[in-house]
């Protein structure tokens, strides 16, 4: 029974620490500029798909994934520059459908660029299962986490102790403070896009060599990681990578204990769930509004 | 007024001259993009293949043959629109497509309405199984794979086994076929698992499978890349029992995705994917050795038994409209009914009134993935 349930656990984890990546690039941009980016997904997409495309023309692994993440992160600064910011002065809503219009958009140039067939990525240090416990790990599920928890720290590092992740900090709990104090927002605006990009594209290519990567992977991938960052609380660092793991264990247990064919409903109905009894998620703050 | 007689016999002479030219339209939608594209894919580049090669040998009945091809992305819905497309639009004489069963089922009401010879390339028995008048296929179905695996199971002295299966509808209608012949093969099923369209982990069911006492072999009923990661996930979680699949697999690309763990793997498929290997005096070894040959000459890949399906679907109405000698859907369709002894990749057609597979169990055979390529099981 423990056997079972330490591989329902170790498969949540790898998967939970995708939806935490993703979850962050989500935080990130909604600190920002209170958008929702729902192109996530689809830099998730780019950065395995690039990276399989770059392998696949001869590239050492190393330099295809630098490249990816360059790739996506670029696209990410293009989002912005391009899309978001001549609307600057237009309603979240609308801007939330320019970000959905703009995944439809890289979507369909995937489908251009590469082609629609599902792609495997090689592992990055081989297939050959580790026993723990009764409960088998790949060891590219090591990767996943390992690297994970790097890209925290790295974030933490830069939030708390460089001068520009303070000045992103400093634009999400007070944008006209910022402005005032000397804090370019538009600068802030592109970085945010730039990181969320890049870590997504980081998410796509540690989970392509386990899950397949396809044209159309970043569609699910970006609603659970939503998903993920609200339960952990929009915009809270901590959150999305809490409501990342939390969602990715939620998910290997549901399949596990109930049923195996209700699984992508699970992260839906804690959506909901959450929408419902704690809109602002677990480690969300709570917001007031002056009457 | 001789002017005026003379123009009208030649507009006469001219229009009957271009309707003996009319081109029979045959028309095609197929999963060529999307989860079941390594279905579709190869279809599409056959039926191109053979119609340009049939079009350069005179074409059929003195005309030419042109191909209407539509995208169905291996969705059920698109497959309906595109096909009611083909029959009200494109007013095409017969339909050689449907990749996959769920495409198929939904499109069959259309067909039986529309009065259209179809010859469908999807596996499951539920298209042909009541026998509708209109809808013929070409694939071995679910059911004779079911009842091939199981021979070869019970000739291993295996007897208990666990099924594991994915929400598509040929993978619903194999799960029901496999429980439904079981018991005929002295085989029980144990354990049965289900994963969803989209997943892409699937070692919680594989561990529940693993930790079931008495499993000596694994089944997974299914096509496109959700056995591809049941097959990744079996060899993660080390499980030691012979893993099986379905002819839905029957591609390299399940090997290129699957990897080193589709090693080991057995699963019942059309000698195509053998044909070097097959005895001088093996009946099927001229046929499908020379669409191997033109196959991977012309698109410098491996084949798949898909294609496969395509040749057989397009060869056999091309034979029912040489018989038939003519475009009349009704005298075509009656045509195809009374093919007996035709030699296709899958084995020979031999269709009649009640059934419309016309294929027998025994073109199918029992291969296993060695070093990543096929071979014939020992």
């Amino acid at each position: 029974m423990s056997a079972q349930f330490l591989q329902f656990l170790l498969a949540g984890l790898t998967v939970g620490a995708i939806y935490a990546l993703v979850a962050l690039g989500f935080s990130i941009i909604y600190n920002a500029s209170h958008v929702i980016n729902f192109a996530q997904g689809e830099f998730v997409m780019i950065g395995g798909m690039c990276t399989v495309w770059l392998a696949n023309a001869g590239w050492p692994l190393p330099l295809a994934i630098a490249a990816a993440v360059l790739l996506a992160a670029l696209l990410g600064l293009a989002l912005a520059k391009l899309a978001v910011e001549p609307a600057r002065g237009a309603s979240v809503v609308t801007l939330i459908i320019i970000t959905i219009g703009a995944s439809i958009l890289l979507r369909g140039l995937a489908t251009i660029v590469w082609d629609k067939k599902y792609h495997a990525l090689k592992p990055f240090s081989g297939e050959m299962p580790i026993h723990i416990g009764g409960a088998t790990l790949l060891p590219q599920s090591l990767w996943v986490l390992g690297v994970t928890l790097v890209v925290v720290l790295l974030l933490s590092w830069f939030f708390g102790r460089t001068l520009l992740g303070k000045a992103l900090l400093a634009t999400s709990h007070n944008r006209l403070a910022a402005q005032l104090v000397g804090i370019s927002v538009r600068r802030v605006l592109l970085v945010a896009f730039g990181l969320s990009a890049a870590l997504g594209a980081v998410a796509g290519i540690l989970i392509a060599p386990i899950t397949f990567t396809s044209w159309d992977v970043g569609v699910m991938l970006g609603l659970k990681g939503f998903a993920a960052a609200v339960l952990g609380g929009m915009g809270s660092g901590p959150g999305a990578v809490v409501g990342g793991l939390a969602l990715g264990i939620i998910e290997a247990m549901g399949a596990g204990y109930l049923s195996s064919a209700y699984k992508d409903a699970l992260a839906f109905v804690i959506i909901l769930a959450v929408l419902f009894f704690m809109p602002s998620g677990l480690l969300g703050q709570r917001s007031a509004d002056r009457v | 007024m001789k002017h005026r007689a003379w123009f009208a016999a030649a507009l006469l002479a001219a229009a009957t001259a271009t309707q003996a030219q009319a081109p029979i339209r045959i028309g095609t939608f197929l999963a060529v993009t999307g989860p079941a594209a390594f279905l579709g894919d190869p279809e599409q580049k056959t039926l191109e293949l053979y119609v340009e090669k049939l079009n350069a040998a005179g074409g059929v009945l003195g005309r030419q043959l042109q191909l209407v091809a539509y995208d169905s992305a291996g969705d059920a819905e698109k497959a309906r629109t595109f096909a009611k497309r083909l029959i009200e639009q494109d007013k095409v004489d017969l339909i050689v497509g449907g990749s996959t069963t769920g495409e198929t089922m939904a499109v069959v009401p259309l067909i039986e309405q529309a009065g259209m010879p179809f010859i469908s390339l999807a596996g499951a028995v539920v298209i042909v199984e009541p026998v509708k008048k209109w809808v013929f296929k070409t694939p071995h179905s679910d059911r004779q794979a079911c009842q091939r695996i199981f021979v070869d199971m019970k000739a291993r002295g295996t007897t208990r086994i666990a099924l594991i299966s994915g929400a598509g509808g040929f993978d619903k209608s194999m799960r029901a076929q496999c429980l439904g012949v079981a018991k005929d093969h002295g085989i029980e099923i144990v354990a049965d698992e289900s994963y969803g369209a989209g997943d892409t982990d699937m070692t919680a069911q594989l561990t529940k499978i693993k930790n079931t006492l008495g499993v000596q072999a694994v089944l997974n009923a299914g096509f496109g890349q959700g056995p591809a990661i049941v097959t990744k996930n079996y060899r993660q979680l080390s499980i030691g029992a012979p893993l099986y699949q379905s002819h839905g697999v029957a591609s390299k690309q399940y090997i290129q995705l699957a990897g080193g763990a589709a090693d080991g793997v057995r699963l019942p498929a059309a000698a195509l994917l053998v044909a070097e290997t097959l005895l001088d005096s093996d009946p099927q070894k001229k046929v499908v050795l020379g669409y191997k040959r033109d196959y991977e000459a012309r698109f410098k890949s491996d084949v798949s038994t898909f294609g496969g399906h395509a040749w057989d679907g397009l060869m056999l109405a091309v034979e029912a409209l040489k018989k038939a000698g003519s475009t009349d859907k009704a005298r075509v369709r009656d045509a195809l009914e009374s093919v007996r002894g035709f030699m296709g990749t899958a084995g020979v057609f031999n269709y009649s009134p009640t059934d419309h597979v016309g294929l027998d169990v025994s073109g199918f055979r029992m291969l296993e993935i060695r070093k990543g390529d096929w071979t014939l099981a020992r």
